[in-house]
């Protein structure tokens, strides 16, 4: 770790913060695309089999 | 056009029109701001010119949900968008119409209000014409927001957050002048930024309005 | 081959699965290394000490909070005239994408400026103007959220964004006039002597593009989802009128 001085506190909680959103945005995509592909999946089995 | 303009002004002097709401709104808040800020006479004349154009911008927000909602209930809209009038001009006209009901009564009661607030005493000119001068943007932008949200249930609460971001550049130009008002010094510049902002938002928001109204009769 | 044929919707799922892999490890790499040189390896700023390290954060968020809300406005302009569903998907996609953002923008910004300034927020004309976009995409993604019929939603949310995007212009200058700021010139700008010193500017330019990748992954990614789940919506749809 670099000698922040007396702005280490200041660094390390604006990296902290935006490591944590990103990260943050990230994770929804993924999950939100993980259930919406298979819902998807589930629905086009249903539809196929139902025809 | 004028059948329209009469029509609307009609129905918002009704009983439960709506008229007058605004009104009480405006002092209910400026009534309310020194139980917040303390009554210190210096503090509050500091504030009054702000605190009355953001309590005017407020209590015209009220109001902007009775622009297009009860006419899309019974069926209005509707015939208003196949009438020979250009949806334009008719989104025009409601514009109008709330701006005379809401938006000049709140001109008017400002100065009175001032009094309340300490405004200091070369403010009341240049507020009285700010608000003059903004609050018609103020109807105009409404009456777009309320073109987008026309369908839906509560969409008056997303009314007010679509429609507030649009009034900064009106409210920042239009207190700006009062508070130089205030000081003494000259308004003519936010004064002239407002007067475009409504000139141009008057021209040209209808367009908007009507292509988010086309839309949801669609 | 133009650009029109991925407005299919199955082409673009197709196209993007195999391309937003490599956004994705293209901006891990680009952040790893704009991200470690500029925090381990690059000196103190003379006037802001090691605070100078949060421009690798703050300088990208903030350029792609804007052009994200771009981004934004041109699809909303081809969804209206060209009618093309992907075009309103990524729009949507986009939107929580650059309302992040806007946040880190937004935070990065006041943490920064605590030290400099003395508080923790100050009504500075930048800052400001990200407060009010942040407003704007709340906006926007609230009229998405609250309509139900997807064409619908489409295009009123299309309107918003042209008509916000003219007011977030109307605003910047307004916001300019009425406090005339405490932060320094544009980093970016193509003056020479305002330009941040050049030990500063090459981490700087790794960090820009990591962000500008990772922007441009999620959003594939996301516009792909948007694209199942209307899909999914369609075929349920089918499903109830059959039955």
């Amino acid at each position: 770790m670099p000698d922040l001085g007396k702005y280490a506190d200041t660094v390390l909680s604006a990296y902290a913060v935006t490591i944590a959103l990103m990260l943050g945005i990230v994770v929804l995509s993924l999950i939100k695309g993980r259930r919406v592909r298979a819902q998807l999946q589930s629905v086009e089995e249903r539809t196929k089999h139902g025809d | 056009m004028k059948a329209l303009l009469l029509r609307d002004l009609r129905l918002a002097f009704r009983a439960g029109g709506g008229f007058g709401l605004a009104l009480a709104f405006f002092l209910i808040v400026v009534v309310l701001v020194p139980f917040s800020v303390g009554p210190q006479s210096d503090l509050l004349g500091q504030i009054a010119a702000g605190v009355l154009w953001l309590g005017a911008l407020l209590a015209c927000l009220l109001s902007l949900d009775r622009v297009l909602a009860l006419d899309w209930e019974d069926g209005t809209l509707d015939v208003l968008a196949t009438s020979p009038l250009p949806l334009e001009a008719a989104l025009s006209v409601k514009a109008l119409a709330h701006w005379l009901t809401t938006g000049l009564p709140l001109v008017l009661a400002a100065p009175i209000l001032g009094v309340l607030l300490n405004l200091p005493s070369p403010a009341f000119g240049p507020l009285t014409l700010s608000l003059l001068l903004g609050t018609p943007a103020l109807s105009v932008i409404g009456t777009f927001g309320a073109a987008l949200t026309v369908g839906l249930k509560r969409g008056g609460l997303l009314l007010s957050m679509l429609v507030l971001p649009l009034y900064v550049p009106s409210l920042i130009f239009g207190a700006e002048a009062a508070r130089r008002g205030a000081e003494g010094v000259a308004t003519d510049t936010p004064l002239l930024f407002l007067a475009g902002i409504t000139a141009g938002v008057v021209a040209l928001m209808p367009f908007a309005s009507a292509a988010a109204l086309r839309i949801n009769l669609r | 081959m133009s650009i029109w044929e991925y407005a299919n919707p199955v082409k673009f799922l197709r196209v993007s699965e195999r391309v937003t892999p490599w956004f994705a490890w293209g901006a891990g790499l680009c952040l790893i290394v704009g991200l470690v040189w500029g925090f381990f390896f690059t000196p103190d700023d003379f006037r802001q000490g090691s605070t100078v390290k949060i421009i690798y954060i703050h300088v990208p968020s903030a350029f792609l909070a804007i052009n994200a809300w771009i981004m934004m406005l041109v699809a909303s302009l081809i969804w209206l005239v060209r009618r093309h569903h992907v075009s309103a998907l990524a729009a949507k996609a986009a939107a929580p994408v650059g309302l992040v953002m806007t946040l880190i923008a937004l935070f990065t910004g006041a943490i920064w400026g605590q030290p400099m300034w003395g508080t923790w927020w100050v009504w500075d004309p930048r800052l400001t103007s990200f407060l009010i976009l942040f407003l704007f995409y709340i906006g926007y993604m609230a009229l998405w959220a609250a309509i139900e019929d997807p064409d619908t939603a489409a295009d009123l949310t299309s309107v918003l964004c042209m008509v916000g995007s003219v007011f977030a212009l109307l605003s910047r200058y307004a916001v300019l006039f009425w406090n005339q700021g405490l932060h320094q010139g544009a980093s970016l700008s193509l003056d020479e002597e305002k330009n941040v010193a050049d030990v500063f500017y090459q981490p700087l330019l790794f960090s820009i593009a990591g962000f500008v990748l990772l922007f441009l992954a999620l959003v594939l990614y996301r516009t792909g989802t948007e694209i199942r789940l209307r899909r999914t919506r369609a075929l349920i749809a089918r499903e109830v009128q059959h039955a």
